[in-house]
């Protein structure tokens, strides 16, 4: 990445972004309110750490649990969450006989609502690709080794179905909160790229 | 955004891909911007985004693995063309602007900042 002289040296992209908002704010179509206020909010507001404050709460909680996984859509209403979009969530949960991973084949479709916006790799070809083909390598390759006897499930997002994964709690948290546990629970882990 | 993830892997594990957590979220501002033209006209019904994800699922297409892959030049692609098919901004329009903006005199105001992070 160079560094000198950036001022004069933007991406043809952010040129073309710029005029492209532009036309836009001046025919009415969008305001730079709006954009910034996508983008706070994605950035800022939803982030992993909605997920993680639901993971943390199904562990505590057997009968949130079970909501969770009978219906996640109803569930994370219940801490005022709401899809990004129409889409269903369907939460899959890590046990020690089987892992699940999520990915978006065809595009980067990711339950924004609880993970907030998708990390680079997630659109990654080659994530998108060999996540399916060769699960297990690919899942090494993030330092993630799973015993030969835990069967891994791939999950492929869809415009009407985000996945999440609930990741199994670490040993050693007995006793902590559900804002201590949250803060344990990382983004990957519930893509399920990531062990806790 | 918390450093919690970084403990996904331990210092110096061999085993951690390039692609590592902690990353930011957009590689530079104006991926930002597209993101958020594209859910804010969504949001206020200037398209439909099944619409556009349809035209990003069209241009993600286009990549071939001889070429760095760039989501977000993708997606500006997608938002371009839906804007382009509804008679919204037209590819002449948009020339036209881009060639203003890219005769304006050197050392202006640019309005999205240069804090690139490349964390790859």
């Amino acid at each position: 990445m160079t560094t000198d002289d950036h001022e004069h040296d933007l991406p043809p992209q952010a040129l073309r972004a710029e005029a492209l908002e532009s036309l836009l704010i001046e025919r009415g179509l969008l305001t730079a309110d709006a954009v910034d206020e996508v983008i706070a909010t994605y950035n800022e507001r939803v982030g992993p750490m909605n997920g993680a404050r639901v993971v943390a709460r199904a562990w505590l909680d057997p009968a949130f649990r079970e909501r969770l996984l009978a219906d996640g859509t109803a569930a994370i209403a219940e801490f005022g969450f709401e899809g990004g979009q129409t889409e269903k969530l369907v939460v899959v949960e890590n046990t020690p006989e089987v892992h699940n991973v999520v990915v978006c084949t065809l595009c980067s479709c990711y339950p924004w609502a609880v993970l907030g916006l998708p990390p680079r790799w997630y659109k990654d070809p080659a994530y998108r690709s060999r996540v399916v083909r060769e699960p297990r390598r690919v899942l090494e390759e993030f330092g993630v080794r799973l015993p030969a006897s835990t069967r891994i499930r791939v999950w492929d997002s869809s415009a009407e179905v985000r996945y999440m994964v609930l990741p199994q709690r670490p040993v050693g948290t007995e006793g902590l909160g559900e804002a201590e546990l949250a803060a344990r629970v990382t983004r990957d882990s519930m893509i399920g790229t990531a062990l806790l | 955004m918390s450093g919690a993830h970084d403990e996904a892997f331990a210092p110096g594990d061999a085993a951690a891909p390039p692609m590592q957590n902690g990353e930011v979220v957009f590689e530079a501002p104006w991926q930002g911007r597209v993101f958020g033209m594209a859910r804010a006209m969504a949001a206020a019904g200037v398209f439909e985004w099944d619409e556009f994800r349809a035209r990003l699922i069209d241009e993600l297409a286009t990549w071939t693995p001889e070429q760095p892959f760039a989501y977000y030049d993708h997606f500006l692609h997608a938002l371009e063309r839906v804007l382009s098919e509804r008679g919204l901004v037209s590819e002449t329009a948009l020339a036209a602007r881009l060639d203003a903006l890219a005769r304006r005199p050197p050392g202006h105001d640019h309005a999205h900042g240069h804090d690139q992070a490349d964390r790859r």
